[in-house]
């Protein structure tokens, strides 16, 4: 048991190390534009007529002419303190932003997680039971095309079925236009999350599938399913007793490293859907050269892509008993 | 009949996915002007006649439109595909050549590349080229060679362990020697299928990256171009704007999917019975 905290121990000091070789790669990006933040967030013309005082502390603010270690360092200091800057496009605190926006990608990223997850492993299943039957070739095309689909086009799409030619669903945004905040409903709030949800599922299920078909034939062609079968054992009865747990466990892991994906997913659908959430933030941050913005919430979204992967290798120690003895798992 | 087996498959598979690439860059070239011309005369056509995909708000042809962005698309994931395979192909060799320490930094650099959502990897190079087309080159050919790269540096590792290696060592072949003489053709077929699968990878992500709006100025057609100016006129029932470039662009990566795992398959001796 001790060696499995050890284990977890390692596991989550790489992840922390591997946060901060990100955010330290991040800023190096931002930090090589030729785009100077000055003119971009001050304006040009705005700029002109400020005294040059003005222009003095604004430098400083930006850290003009520092070394861009220091400036490194600083900014990863007031961040680890919780002081994320201030966004230069909202005009507020980062960490505000990000807070209220997360929530709304929250909700999207996690029903989209759950019903991909739990719809893709049960298809993967049954077209696995049987290589090349009805069913399984029908899965294993659906999974090819929708993995070949971008994210974005498959949103474009829903939107002309639902939103425009059947007019049953909202066109964007998470909630109705021109109605208070405080009248928004949790019904509309709903109605205006289906669409990108829905999208979102769509395409997270085509990897989750295609990876339990292949372990299932593996496993159907194992000499321990012939030998239940030659036990008389029902076909429902070999995938509860020996199918399942083998292919939750890789099932998982593979769910869990998705995050990653589902992130990347949510940044075009929230585009198409213009969903305020942290997806549309990162891109509307990057076209308008919100440096803090940017660099927030790619260290933040990167917190959730190792922690995912933590998670994996946690639970990959929880179940399977010969990993949380043979140490780290490559 | 017999049915035709699968080594006939995807020879025509591959076939048709380089004469596809073949015709579209070719057609994309001889109409790049014409994709620029805009005639209000023939203005918001929907699909039909001489104008198969319709044409836009400004009349400009959406076929042709879509052929040239297409075409382009095609060119910067060739180019992707060649830059990240091969760089996928050194670092996965260097990786598990070079000892623990070269072993350790690579692997990391894997990780932490993995780390970043990809769509945020590359709005970041974007930003940090200053948002042109240069960005979006850039962007997408150094970003897709990771899991390449973790394919090619596993097989090296088994490689090293291999009879006919261990038997080159004694003999007192240099190592670089054994790489090239002995290592290379073994991960040549590796490398190839990488290669052919990073291609629709590598277009989907420009597609989405120009999509989103950065890299390439407004009137240039490229399919993530017109896919995002198509969304203004949806809700007017412009259908055609939306499907038709999407559906090619589906298509392109389903072949070279198709063409890619067949090939794959073929190449793997476990399945070769079948």
């Amino acid at each position: 048991m001790k060696e499995y905290f050890v284990f977890i121990g390692k596991h989550t000091i790489r992840m922390l190390l591997l946060v901060f070789f990100v955010s330290a790669a991040a800023f190096t990006l931002v930090s090589v534009s030729p785009i100077d933040p000055l003119q971009a967030n001050v304006g040009q013309a705005a700029m002109g007529s400020m005294s040059q005082e003005q222009i003095a502390k604004l430098q400083a603010y930006w850290g003009v002419g520092e070394p861009p270690l220091h400036r490194f360092f600083s900014w990863a200091g007031d961040f680890f303190r919780g002081d994320m800057g201030v966004s230069l496009l909202y005009r507020q605190p980062v960490s505000r932003v990000i807070g209220v926006k997360l929530v709304n990608s929250l909700w999207l990223m996690a029903i989209a997680w759950l019903l991909s997850g739990m719809i893709g492993f049960v298809l993967g299943i049954l077209a696995g039971l049987k290589e090349g039957s009805f069913v399984d070739r029908l899965v294993k095309g659906y999974s090819l095309l929708i993995a070949s689909t971008p994210a974005f086009w498959l949103a474009l799409v829903l939107l002309m079925i639902f939103a425009v030619w059947l007019k049953v669903l909202p066109i964007g945004l998470s909630v109705p236009i021109g109605v208070e905040t405080g009248a928004v409903t949790v019904m509309d709030r709903i109605r205006h999350a289906i669409l990108p949800a829905a999208t979102l599922s769509i395409t997270g299920i085509a990897n989750i599938t295609l990876h339990t078909r292949e372990k299932m034939i593996e496993i159907m062609e194992s000499d321990y399913v012939l030998f239940a079968r030659a036990r008389g054992e029902s076909t429902w009865s070999i995938v509860k007793n020996h199918a399942l747990r083998n292919v939750a466990l890789p099932a998982m892991t593979l769910q869990f490293a998705s995050i990653s994906e589902i992130f990347g997913g949510s940044v075009l659908v929230e585009q198409t859907f213009s969903y305020p959430g942290l997806g549309q933030a990162a891109v509307t941050a990057g076209l308008g050269s919100d440096v803090p913005l940017l660099l927030g919430i790619t260290v933040i979204s990167a917190l959730f892509v190792f922690g995912g992967n933590l998670i994996a290798n946690i639970l990959y120690g929880v179940i399977d008993p010969r990993i949380r003895r043979g140490g780290a798992r490559t | 009949m017999r049915r035709i087996n699968g080594r006939m498959m995807t020879a025509a598979l591959l076939g048709a996915a380089v004469l596809f690439l073949f015709v579209i860059t070719v057609a994309g070239h001889m109409y790049a002007e014409e994709a620029l011309v805009t005639d209000f005369s023939r203005k918001d056509l929907s699909p039909g006649g001489a104008y198969i995909f319709g044409t836009d708000w400004l009349g400009r042809d959406m076929f042709i439109r879509t052929l040239t962005g297409l075409s382009m698309s095609i060119q910067i994931g060739i180019l992707a595909a060649c830059v990240s395979s091969v760089l996928a192909l050194i670092l996965g060799v260097l990786a598990a050549t070079m000892g623990k320490t070269a072993d350790a930094l690579i692997t990391w650099v894997i990780d932490l590349v993995m780390g970043i959502p990809h769509i945020l990897l590359l709005i970041l190079i974007s930003y940090a080229f200053g948002k042109g087309f240069k960005g979006v080159v850039v962007g997408v050919a150094l970003t897709h060679w990771t899991s390449l790269a973790r394919v090619i540096r596993g097989e090296v590792l088994q490689l090293k362990e291999a009879l006919y290696i261990r038997a080159a060592q004694k003999l007192g072949m240099s190592q670089l020697k054994i790489a090239w003489k002995h290592m290379l053709p073994h991960l040549f077929p590796q490398f190839l299928v990488g290669l052919i699968l990073t291609f629709p990878h590598a277009i989907l992500h420009e597609a989405s990256i120009t999509f989103l709006g950065f890299g390439l100025p407004p009137e240039q057609p490229a399919i993530g171009i017109i896919l995002s100016e198509s969304m203004k006129y949806l809700a007017m029932g412009r259908w055609w704007l939306a499907l038709f470039p999407g559906l090619l662009l589906v298509f392109t990566v389903v072949l070279f999917d198709v063409a890619g795992e067949s090939l794959r398959k073929l190449l793997d001796p476990g399945s070769t019975h079948k």
